[in-house]
C-alpha cells in the first residue's frame, strides 16, 4: 500500500523525525488560511499517488496568502499521469543549505533492510548511484538484534559525511530504519532531508510503502491517518469489470483461490489458466505462438465448482470471446473433476455447447480419470501430461483464432 | 544419494491439524516419509492418521525419547509462522520448509536469519516442499502419493523452482523422457525466500546421482544474478539449464502490474525477464523457450560434459 505525501510526512513525525509546519487541505481557501499561520513564502504540493508531479506543474511556489490559494486551486484541479489529487500540502518554503538523502528497502539477495544515504539529494538516487557511487552509503541491518545507531552512523559516514551532518542525520537515520520495521514497509524515504541555514535538519519530502501483507497487524497505523478499508491495498491501477467480477467471484467462497486480469490483454483467446507459474507459462506460450489473450488468470488452491464456473463465465462475458481455453500445468492440491465441472456447468448455464466454447482443456493431475469421463462425456477436446503446455497452447491459438481469421 | 532429506529422515508438521494439513501428512505417510509427531496448540492428545498431535515441540521430543527431528514442515497461518519456526529452530531443528503463504516479509527475515545463526536451512516461504523419487517428500509436492509416483521418478537431474506446480510439471517431463528426478526442491515464489538456487547448488554439487540441473524461474528478485556468479566463481561439474517464464511481463503495456507471485512484481530494468535471460546466458546457462526442450538439452549437456 502507497501513502500520499501528507500521510508519509505524518509517519515520519510520529517516528520523531524533525518535519516542516505543514498543512494539508481539500480546499482552496483553506490553503490561503494555512498559508497565513505559516506566514512567509510556502510551497503548494499535489497530492498524487504517482511520480513526475513538479514537471507536470504539480508544485508551486507561493510568496502571498492570496497566491498560495490560487495555486491550490489550479493544483487540485490538475490530473497527473491520470491520477486526480487527493488535496493539496502547504509546505513553508525552507531555507536550504543542503539537501541529502535517506532511504531504507529490502534487500532480496542478502535477506535483510538495507540503508540508503547521499550528501546528494533531492534527486534519484538511482542516478546518483550510478553516476557518483562514492557519494552513497549502504549498510544491511538485522531484523533480530535491537538497532543501534551506530549501524546509521557507519552508512553515513560511508558517503562521506562528517561533521555536524553526520551527527544530526544519525538519530535521523535510526529512526527511518526503526520505522521501516516496526510499520511493515517495503520502503521509507526521505528525499531531501534538508539541513537548514539555521544548522537543523526536517524531512522536506517522504515516499513510504507498506507491504500489503503487512496490513492487517498495521490497522491502528492505518486508522490513525484517516485511511478507510474501501480504499483497499491502493492498486497502481483502476480494477477492471471483468477484474472486479473475479474478485467477487473470489470473494464469495473460501475454497481454492483465482484471480484475473485483463488490463492490458485485448484479444479473443478466453484463458482459464493456472496456477502462478503455469499461468506465467501458458501466457508466454499462448502469445509467442501468435496468440492475443483476451485475459490473464489464475486457479490454485482447490477451487470450488462454483469458483471455476464463476471465471469461466467472466471470461466468456468479455467483448469478443466466444471460447475458452482451460490449461494448467499438472496439478496435485487442484482437482481436474472440479474444474472441468465448473467450466462445463458456465458454459451451459450461458446456453453454450462446452464442446465447441472449450477450445482445448489440458489440465493433467489429480483426479484427472474422472475429470477426463466427464470431459468425453461432453465431446470436448482434451489431453494429458503428454501433451506440453506449449503444444496445448499452440492448439488454442490455431482452434480459436485460426477460426476468427 | 539426494538433498537435504533422505529414507531416514524423521519430521514433523507443525500445524497438522489443518486441512491442508492433515491432506500433507496423509500424503507423505503414504509416499513413505517418517513423520514422528505433529503440533497444534490446544490440540494434545489427538492423532492424525495416527501420528501423535502435541501443544509444542518440547512435548514432542520429550515423547521422541530426547530425540530431535530432522526437519519440520511448517503450515500455521502467517501471523503465526514466525512463532512457529522459531519454536521450532530453538529446539535445534535444521530442515525447514515453510508451506504458509503471505507471510509479512520482516517476518521472513527473522526467521531466515535465526535460520541462518542456528545453522539451519529454510525451504519456502510459500511454497510446496521437496521430494527425493521413490524414497520420500516433504510437503504437498506431487501431490497424493500414487500422483507423485507419476510424475517423479529416480533419475539424474536436480530440479529448483520457484513454481510449486511447475516443480511437477518440469520433473514429469524429465521423467517421461526417462531422465529421471534426483531431488527437486519447490524453493518459493515470494522476494525473499529460506534457500536460492545458489545457496543449494553446493548441496546439488556433492550429491553424486545428480549429473545436471533445471530451473524454473520467473521476473522479479535478483536470484539469477546470483546464481550466475556461483556459477562463474565455482567451477560446478553439473550443467544448468533454466526455463524462464513470464516474459510477457517486459512489455510496455504490462507495466506496473503484478502477476503470480509476490516476487513477480517487476521494479526496475535489472529483474525484467530479459535482463535475466542475458545474465544466465552470459554464465553458460542456456535458457530455453518451451519445457519440451527440456529434456533433450539436459541429455546433450550430460554427455558434453561426460565427453570432456
Amino acid at each position: 500500500m502507497r501513502f500520499f505525501e501528507y500521510e508519509a510526512r505524518e509517519i515520519v513525525k510520529r517516528a520523531g523525525i524533525p518535519v516542516t509546519d505543514y498543512g494539508f487541505t481539500t480546499d482552496a481557501a483553506e490553503a490561503k488560511t494555512i498559508a497565513a499561520r505559516i506566514g512567509g513564502p510556502t510551497v503548494i504540493k499535489s497530492q498524487v499517488l504517482t511520480g513526475g508531479r513538479m514537471k507536470a506543474g504539480g508544485v508551486k511556489f507561493a510568496d502571498t496568502p492570496e497566491e498560495a490559494e490560487a495555486h491550490a486551486a489550479d493544483i487540485l484541479e490538475l490530473e497527473i499521469n491520470g491520477h486526480e489529487p487527493r488535496g493539496v500540502l502547504v509546505d513553508p518554503k525552507a531555507d536550504v543549505k543542503q539537501e541529502y538523502y535517506m532511504g531504507v528497502v529490502w534487500d532480496g539477495a542478502a535477506k535483510r533492510p538495507l540503508m540508503l544515504f547521499s550528501d546528494m539529494g533531492g534527486i534519484d538516487i538511482e542516478q546518483v548511484a550510478e553516476e557518483h557511487p562514492d557519494h552513497v552509503g549502504r549498510g544491511h541491518f538485522s531484523t533480530l538484534d535491537p538497532f543501534s545507531d551506530f549501524m546509521a552512523k557507519q552508512v553515513i559516514a560511508d558517503a562521506g559525511v562528517t561533521g555536524k551532518a553526520l551527527q544530526r542525520c544519525t538519530p535521523i537515520l535510526a529512526r527511518l530504519a526503526q520505522l521501516f520495521l516496526d510499520n511493515d514497509m517495503l520502503l521509507a524515504e526521505i528525499n531531501p532531508i534538508a539541513e537548514l541555514h539555521d544548522g537543523t535538519f526536517v524531512a522536506l519530502d517522504a515516499h513510504m510503502e507498506m507491504e500489503n501483507e503487512g496490513m492487517g497487524r498495521q490497522k491502528a497505523l492505518i486508522k490513525a491517518l484517516g485511511i478507510g478499508a474501501e480504499e483497499g491495498t491502493r492498486e497502481t491501477y483502476v480494477p477492471s469489470a471483468f477484474e472486479e467480477a473475479v474478485s467477487a467471484v473470489d470473494a464469495a467462497d473460501h475454497r481454492g483461490v483465482i484471480q484475473g486480469k485483463d488490463n492490458g490483454f485485448d484479444g479473443t483467446i478466453g484463458l482459464i489458466i493456472g496456477a502462478g507459474g503455469g499461468s506465467l507459462t501458458l501466457t508466454d506460450a499462448v502469445r509467442q505462438q501468435g496468440g492475443k489473450p483476451a485475459n490473464y488468470s489464475e486457479i490454485g488452491g482447490n477451487p470450488s465448482v462454483a469458483k471455476a464456473c464463476g471465471l469461466a463465465k467472466a471470461v466468456l462475458a468479455k467483448d469478443g470471446v466466444e471460447k475458452i481455453a482451460v490449461m494448467m500445468s499438472i496439478v496435485s492440491n487442484t482437482r481436474v473433476d472440479i474444474v472441468a465441472r465448473g467450466v462445463i456447468k458456465a458454459c451451459l448455464e450461458l446456453g453454450k455447447d462446452p464442446a465447441e466454447t472449450i477450445a482445448i482443456f489440458r489440465i493433467p493431475g489429480a483426479w484427472e480419470e474422472e475429470g477426463f469421463k466427464i470431459l468425453d462425456k461432453y465431446g470436448i477436446e482434451y489431453c494429458d501430461r503428454s501433451v506440453s503446455l506449449w503444444e496445448a497452447a499452440g492448439r488454442a491459438v490455431a482452434k480459436i483464432q485460426g477460426e476468427a481469421a | 544419494m539426494s538433498i537435504l532429506i533422505d529414507k531416514d529422515t524423521t519430521f514433523i508438521i507443525q500445524g497438522i491439524t489443518g486441512r491442508e494439513a492433515v491432506n500433507l501428512t496423509r500424503e507423505c505417510l503414504d509416499y513413505g516419509s517418517k513423520i514422528v509427531g505433529g503440533v497444534t496448540p490446544g490440540r494434545k492428545g489427538r492423532e492424525v492418521h495416527g501420528v501423535p498431535v502435541f501443544d509444542t515441540i518440547a512435548q514432542l521430543v520429550e515423547h521422541n525419547g530426547g530425540v530431535v527431528p530432522d526437519g519440520s514442515v511448517v503450515t500455521v497461518p502467517p501471523a503465526g509462522t514466525k512463532d512457529a519456526v522459531f519454536e521450532a529452530l530453538y529446539a535445534g531443528i535444521k530442515t525447514i520448509v515453510i508451506v504458509t503463504e503471505r507471510i509479512p516479509r520482516r517476518d521472513v527475515a527473522a526467521m531466515v536469519e535465526l535460520a541462518d545463526r542456528s545453522g539451519a536451512r529454510i525451504i519456502g516461504p510459500n511454497c510446496l516442499g521437496l521430494i527425493v523419487p521413490g524414497v520420500a517428500k516433504m510437503g504437498g509436492i506431487g501431490g497424493p502419493a500414487k500422483n507423485a509416483a507419476v510424475a517423479y521418478q529416480p533419475g539424474s537431474v536436480g530440479v529448483m523452482s520457484r513454481s510449486g506446480g511447475m516443480t511437477t510439471e518440469i520433473s514429469s517431463t524429465l521423467t517421461a523422457a526417462g531422465l529421471g528426478v534426483s531431488t527437486a526442491v519447490s524453493i518459493g515464489g515470494d522476494a525473499i525466500i529460506g534457500s536460492t538456487y545458489a545457496e543449494l547448488m553446493p548441496y546439488f554439487e556433492a550429491d553424486e546421482q545428480t549429473q545436471a540441473i533445471v530451473i524454473y524461474t520467473e521476473p522479479g528478485g535478483r536470484m539469477e544474478a546470483q546464481l550466475s556468479a556461483w556459477v562463474k566463481e565455482n567451477n560446478s561439474r553439473l550443467p544448468i539449464i533454466a526455463f524462464m517464464a513470464g516474459k510477457f511481463m517486459d512489455d510496455d503495456e504490462m507495466q506496473g502490474m503484478s502477476f503470480g507471485h509476490a516476487g513477480t512484481i517487476v521494479e526496475g530494468k535489472e529483474d525484467s525477464a530479459t535482463e535475466k535471460i542475458a545474465r544466465l546466458e552470459e554464465a553458460g546457462i542456456p535458457v530455453v523457450q518451451r519445457i519440451d526442450e527440456i529434456p533433450d538439452l539436459v541429455k546433450a549437456k550430460i554427455a558434453e560434459r561426460s565427453a570432456a
